[in-house]
């Protein structure tokens, strides 16, 4: 292993990564630190705590859900046509990546808010988003749903095109290739996209803050709890959070342990 | 080519606009300004934004800087090891407690306020406390913690238990300061919260206040105190003697504070 011979340039590769470690892992470690697992129990015994981790739940997976059955084929079209215009579509979808949270909220108010561009017609339609649950959900799916994108249309870039040319060849349509091919084949993609997509969802604040409140029960998801609590009860929002981190790092270790099994063997053939 | 010339053409114009702000954040005369006058650092209470901005700059020798948040957020900072130079907060027990817990020297009061009904000034569809109890009409109010939404639940807890529950039954949102609340009401998204009549002035027209019956309006009185272990403690000092008489007390005035309440 080249790791092992020594050098300047070695040791400083092994301490700058030693730095991001330390640094990326001392604010999580420091978490679980003041909070045993007694405390994680008794934080998600108290009011609130379990409803706030209910709909944290529950909003991340119907905005995941929107997420896949809309971003999927978006992401193949991007990936495999050519047209004009195509890095103009490219950045724009990508760009609430790099918008801070609380521009993501402004914008959402500005259009779809009751005073905003088609708040009108939202509301003529009978649609309540502001402050509501389906609020939520569409405050995590517009910041999360690029992260899926993103990693689907890389995915679906690395599939080698001359299957997809042979699948269509041996009769299947464009519709079966893309089923039975290209999704299976940009598997470890679409599930590292799904992975940080939902992280990014579960973590979400700001947008939904001032897009859709905080309300228990309602649209008071887990970092919004944590918030509240940080005031009143920092021992709470430190279980809140640790129990947050938890289950955040098991969604990553299972899409890796996922990835790294069933859909990369399917894939690397 | 040009692909290479993009990002240093950015970090260009990124780092001339970050020069620029500088400038202007410690009074015009660059890096040399920030260095020359010495930094006071104020963690003060949402609703106190308008009065204390004002004041800051008037502010002689020092170049103040805020952090404006709910007033309990700002107490949870300070008891997290956060050191301003001055807190100052919506309520008197915020400061009491710190005060008693040793983070801050004694404080006094500075200011009064008066807790009102605010709603949009055009077609506003509530035009009395009783309104906010039909069917349909949705409130924001600030969260248990904050300040501003503990003297709302002290009002609300007046009021008959039928009345009080229809209230309660229209809250939308929780919102951790008053600025949640008012961006809540200018974009739309209730019909009425909770707010001071400071924070309707603030506003500049586009909300109105609903005065609440004498009877039920909470004495809404602000602390300031000097943090412990402050890093410009004459200047802290000198900022709270302005509160009380003088500039900051001045600016208070204009933003629609009251005098501090009987004390």
């Amino acid at each position: 292993m080249s790791a092992t011979r020594p050098g300047w340039f070695g040791a400083l590769l092994v301490a700058a990564l030693t730095a991001a470690l330390l640094f990326l892992t001392l604010p999580i470690v420091a978490i679980f630190v003041d909070t045993g697992p007694l405390d994680l129990v008794a934080s998600l015994g108290e009011e609130g705590a379990l409803e706030a981790l209910r709909l944290s739940l529950l909003c991340s997976a119907v905005a995941i859900a929107i997420i896949v059955l809309v971003g999927t084929p978006a992401a193949y079209f991007l990936a495999t046509r050519r047209f004009r215009g195509r890095a103009a579509v490219v950045t724009l979808v990508e760009l609430p990546l790099v918008l801070p949270p609380a521009v993501a909220g402004i914008g959402l108010l500005a259009a779809l808010g009751p005073n905003g561009v088609l708040g009108g017609w939202v509301e003529g339609a009978g649609i309540e988003l502001v402050l509501t649950t389906a609020g939520v959900v569409l405050a995590l799916t517009f910041v999360a749903a690029p992260f899926y994108l993103r990693q689907a249309q890389a995915g679906f870039e690395a599939v080698d095109a001359t299957w997809l040319d042979a699948s269509r060849t041996l009769g299947a349509g464009e519709a079966r290739t893309f089923l039975r091919v290209a999704i299976p084949a940009a598997g470890p993609g679409l599930v590292a996209g799904f992975a940080l997509a939902w992280g990014r969802a579960l973590g979400e604040f700001g947008a939904t803050l001032m897009f859709a409140g905080s309300f228990r029960g309602i649209t008071q998801t887990v970092p919004l709890a944590i918030y509240e609590r940080f005031s009143t009860d920092f021992t709470g929002a430190l279980a809140l959070s640790a129990v947050l981190v938890a289950i955040s790092a098991a969604l990553l270790l299972s899409v890796k342990l996922l990835s790294g099994s069933a859909w990369l063997g399917g894939a690397a053939r | 080519m040009t692909g290479r010339l993009v990002l240093p053409a950015l970090a260009v114009l990124i780092l001339a606009v970050a020069a620029c702000g500088g400038d202007e954040a410690s009074g015009g005369s660059g890096s040399a300004g920030s260095a020359g006058k010495p930094q006071l650092t104020v963690s003060a209470a949402a609703s106190l934004k308008t009065a204390f901005t004002g004041y800051g700059r008037q502010f002689p020798d020092v170049s103040a800087r805020f952090s404006f948040a709910g007033s309990d957020e700002l107490a949870a900072q300070i008891r997290q090891g956060v050191k301003p130079d001055v807190y100052a907060a919506a309520n008197t027990e915020l400061p009491d407690e710190l005060f008693a817990e040793g983070l801050v020297e004694e404080p006094v009061v500075f200011a009064g306020n008066r807790l009102v009904l605010a709603v949009p000034a055009d077609d506003a569809e509530v035009a009395s406390l009783e309104d906010l109890e039909a069917d349909g009409v949705t409130l924001a109010i600030g969260s248990g913690g904050v300040p501003v939404g503990a003297y709302t639940r002290s009002v609300l807890e007046q009021l008959p238990a039928g009345r009080r529950e229809a209230i309660l039954a229209n809250v939308r949102s929780e919102e951790p300061d008053v600025a949640g609340i008012i961006g809540k009401l200018t974009q739309g998204a209730v019909d009425a919260g909770f707010l001071y009549v400071s924070d309707v002035r603030a506003t500049d027209g586009r909300l109105k206040a609903i005065e609440l019956p004498g009877d039920l309006q909470p004495s809404v009185a602000y602390g300031v105190a000097v943090v412990t272990g402050a890093k410009q403690p004459e200047a802290a000092r000198a900022f709270v003697a302005g509160l009380l008489d003088g500039a900051g007390a001045q600016a208070l005035k204009a933003a629609g504070f009251e005098p501090p309440p009987g004390r």
